[in-house]
């Protein structure tokens, strides 16, 4: 392989990792600009929405096979059951806690990410589930890189996810409606704008968006079990902040860049899979030392 | 009236807390202390050999646990990745003395200093950070540090340490488990009259202006990032010591220890008793330790239970299940 | 005659296009009383940020004795002798008013962890140091005794004003300043309120610079007034001087501040 097709190929490598990175990543920036928290459980969603797919898949494979329409449906059932489920955490788990103390509902927000790791893992038993819808391994070849089809479907879904939410966000009235929720939470709701359904609209969105990654990644690699949301949900908060935290198109691209630098990252000599991880760690802390607001991100705002 | 001590201050809740009620005099206060000490110093010889094993690990847990009710309770600081510091003391123990050969009491200071420097180092680029922030870049050192141990041949790769030569005292050879029990005990002894202290002084009191109310502290020239900064290094070299004790009690130690899923141990041990009060942890790390035992038929579903419990806390019971005197 | 402790020089601050002090030239003289008044969004609160390092101004200067304030975090600010209070009450929650007030000592004393897990005899004889002052000063604002141990945020209003005020006087500052100190008081705590000042200058030395919307205070308290519009200081005088000139009135007229035009 020449270097040039090398590094094609870890590009494409890079997108595809990205594309998960980046629907992750959306689902916390979101939720951080309407309620201004760190959803901790929002990796765990991911998981969760991996097993909503599998489960989703085992129950409509008679009628529509568990080859592609099989998983389209599964994404989708999956899309609307782990939507929900973000509805029902933030109801019961953090609106009560919107006024306490910040330290507060951040263990709020650990306990209902242990809640669920924990939950998963009783009901696997720990196991690792194998997850294999029929997708077939062909793809195309361009000039010595190897693209299959697999990654094409899931670079293609996560884009269209993405210009879905683009087009949410910027033409509907729910969408300008968060955007003001984001920017000034009691000046929307005296300007009679229902802050509670917009925030429940918002984690709908968040978790929608992370249980299709969930769901294909579950597809992609084949397998699913109930800690895989834990590196995941650090890797997406990491890009989410890259992007600045807060701001939606710099989820998109704070994704997209952790998955080019992490593909790239695992070429140097020296940091090989096994420092995959500490690599990526890396990043998050000097990007949060040396510019905290990210790249798209707005700075702090005044304190008094 | 008042002894070589300052005047007292006794305007918080008491952490006696609702105990206050029941022992309302000092005397009655030093009795229950006393009771308890009575019966853990007996306990090998009344509970027998497994208890013994199980207590020590109840007291290893309450030491680390109160090092991170300084940084978490006392400080606010909501570290995510405290294992980090078990690392630290548990390999500097392992290191030095398997490929260096040092006596082990030799290994206890640099056990401490190299605690210090590890909170330093973690703490510094951290604490100016708000505290979501600052909770998942600890999980990230976290998890730095374990993958750390676990790629690198100092360390012993994956399989960790083993063989660790267990120490010898004026002639005393520290070995069985009886033995370890009570050093554990004297160490969390000295653990709690530590934090005793802290909690009751100008630095214990800064902990608390500087998590109340960082600006307003700050306004009151409290540098704030200095007394987080020390938060840190206290909590840490608790956890360095407490490991470094354990990892020559159980002769070896593996990079599995320190994982987040340990760290969160901690915390629910922390809050479960209710953040910041010294009863209060002891007996959440009790219950963290002891629970698993009794419910030894769950298997994984205990880590549900606690789950679960760790939420229903934060929403009804956010100041932990130890009793509470009522607001006045 | 010393010159002024504080002075500020061209300073100007501006945040996301909006400019919010523009070449404030400002000074207050050693155990003096000094007033800024203005209309709503003046900048005030912005130039007490500024003075105590909460806010960096693009330009400009700020020396307080001799010191540049500039380079200097908030802490150090009030460790150099200035002392602040909020515009809305920030005492530490869950802590009890001798605690509150305690918490101004820290910067005055020194022993951290080591002495304190010893138990040395400097550290005790530090806190009981850090006690006598606070409690000085609680008696200084005329707190009572039986106040003192019961938590700080269930007091009166009017008391937790004083119990802040109390909170900065134990930093032993030799500038206080004092952000709408009189905001929710009753008239006869006003009264008190003037009497404290006074006190606070004459038998403490420390010098006072408040921002107030109470005219009527203003201007029987003050030594001088300096008059924030928009960001611009438009006037700066005696009480008498600032009250006939007519650049202020209409700043006041053309704001919604006319009641206060009209006290004038």
């Amino acid at each position: 392989m020449t270097l040039t097709t090398l590094l094609a190929q870890q590009l494409v490598n890079g997108l595809v990792l990205g594309s998960f990175y980046a629907l992750v990543a959306l689902g916390y920036t979101m939720v951080f600009g309407v309620v201004k928290l760190l959803n901790f459980a929002h990796g765990d969603i991911y998981m969760v929405g991996a097993f909503a797919g599998f489960l989703a898949l085992s129950l409509v494979a008679g009628v529509v096979g568990i080859g592609w329409l099989g998983v389209a449906v599964a994404i989708l059932l999956s899309m609307l059951a782990v939507g929900f489920l973000g509805v029902v955490i933030e109801r019961i788990a953090y609106a009560p806690m919107l006024k306490a103390p910040r330290l507060s509902i951040l263990i709020t927000a650990l306990a209902v990410s242990l809640v669920l790791q924990n939950g998963v893992l009783t009901l696997t038993n720990g196991q690792i589930i194998a997850f294999s819808p029929k997708l077939g391994f062909a793809g195309i070849n361009l000039g010595g890189v190897f693209i299959n089809y697999k990654q094409m479907a899931l670079a293609g879904t996560a884009a269209i996810l993405m210009l879905g939410l683009e087009m949410f966000i910027s033409r509907t009235q729910y969408g300008r409606a968060m955007r003001a929720v984001s920017v000034d939470k009691d000046m929307s709701e005296l300007m009679g704008i229902d802050v509670n359904r917009v925030i429940a609209v918002t984690f709908f969105a968040g978790s929608a968006l992370a249980a299709a990654a969930g769901t294909m990644a579950g597809a992609y690699y084949g397998s699913i079990w109930y800690f895989m949301g834990f590196l995941i949900g650090l890797k997406a908060f990491t890009a989410a902040v890259i992007g600045g935290i807060g701001s939606i198109p710099g989820a998109m691209l704070g994704g997209l860049i952790l998955g080019l630098l992490e593909s790239f990252g695992t070429q140097i000599p020296g940091i090989g899979s096994e420092w995959k991880d500490v690599f990526s760690f890396g990043v998050l802390i000097l990007v949060l030392v040396f510019k905290p607001t990210g790249l798209l991100g707005k700075s702090e705002q005044e304190r008094m | 009236m008042a002894g070589p001590v300052a005047p007292p201050v006794e305007p918080r809740p008491s952490a006696w807390g609702g105990l206050n009620r029941v022992l309302d005099t000092p005397a009655k206060r030093g009795a229950a202390i006393g009771l308890i000490l009575i019966v853990m110093a007996v306990a090998p010889m009344a509970f027998g050999p497994y208890a013994t094993v199980i207590l020590t690990n109840a007291l290893l847990y309450t030491i680390l646990a109160l090092g991170l009710n300084v940084v978490v309770g006392y400080a606010g600081l909501l570290d995510l990745g405290y294992a980090a510091f078990f690392a630290v003391g548990a390999y500097s123990v392992g290191i030095l003395t398997t490929t260096f050969g040092w006596n082990f009491w030799a290994t206890i200071p640099v056990a401490i200093v190299a605690a210090a420097v590890a909170g330093v180092i973690i703490g510094t680029p951290t604490l100016r950070l708000r505290s979501d922030y600052l909770a998942i870049v600890t999980l990230g050192f976290g998890e730095i540090v374990r993958i750390a141990a676990r790629n690198l041949k100092i360390t012993g790769s994956a399989s960790g340490i083993t063989g660790i030569e267990q120490p010898w005292l004026f002639g005393w050879h520290i070995a069985t488990p009886t033995d370890f029990y009570y050093v554990f005990l004297a160490l969390t002894i000295i653990g709690i009259l530590v934090s005793v202290r802290l909690s009751n002084s100008r630095l214990g009191r800064a902990w608390l202006y500087v998590r109340h109310d960082e600006d307003a502290a700050e306004a009151m020239g409290i540098n704030r990032v200095r007394v987080k900064l020390a938060a840190y290094v206290i909590g840490a070299i608790y956890g360095s010591i407490g490991w470094a004790f354990f990892a020559v009690n159980f002769t070896a130690i593996s990079p599995e220890s320190f994982s987040f899923k340990q760290s969160t141990l901690f915390l629910m041990a922390v809050i479960l008793g209710g953040m910041g009060k010294i009863p209060g942890v002891i007996l959440g790390a009790f219950i963290v330790v002891l629970a698993p035992e009794l419910l030894r038929d769950l298997g994984s579903f205990r880590y549900l239970i606690f789950a679960v419990g760790l939420l229903l806390i934060m929403l009804y019971r956010p100041s932990g299940i130890w009793p509470v005197r009522s607001a006045k | 005659m010393t010159g002024p402790s504080l002075i500020l020089s061209g300073v100007t601050l501006g945040f996301a296009g909006n400019t919010v002090l523009q070449g404030v030239d400002f000074a207050v003289a050693p155990n003096s009383i000094v007033s800024l008044i203005g209309p709503n969004g003046a900048g005030k609160t912005s130039l007490f940020n500024c003075i105590t390092g909460f806010y960096k101004p693009r330009a400009g200067n700020i020396a307080f004795e001799g010191t540049a304030l500039l380079p200097l975090k908030p802490f150090q600010v009030t460790r150099a002798g200035i002392a602040r209070t909020f515009q809305n009450v920030r005492l530490f929650r869950q802590m009890s008013v001798l605690e509150n007030v305690m918490s101004g000592q820290h910067c005055r004393t020194s022993s951290g962890a080591v002495g304190a897990i010893l138990g040395l005899p400097s550290q005790r004889r530090e806190e009981r140091e850090i006690h006598d002052v606070a409690a000085d000063c609680l008696r200084f604002v005329g707190i009572a005794e039986d106040e003192w141990p019961r938590e700080a945020t269930t007091l009166a209003y009017g008391h937790q004003r004083r119990v802040e005020i109390a909170r900065a006087l134990a930093t032993k500052p030799r500038l206080l300043l004092l952000d709408e100190p009189a905001a929710g008081l009753t008239r006869s705590e006003k009264q008190e309120l003037i009497g404290l000042i006074g006190r606070i200058r004459d038998e403490r030395g420390i010098a006072v610079l408040l921002i107030e919307h109470d005219t009527g205070l203003v201007m029987s308290i003050s030594e001088r007034v300096s008059v924030l519009d928009h960001g611009v200081m438009i006037a700066e005088g005696t009480p008498k001087q600032i009250q006939s000139d007519p650049k202020v009135i209409e700043a006041y007229l053309g704001s919604e501040d006319a009641e206060a035009a009209l006290a004038l």
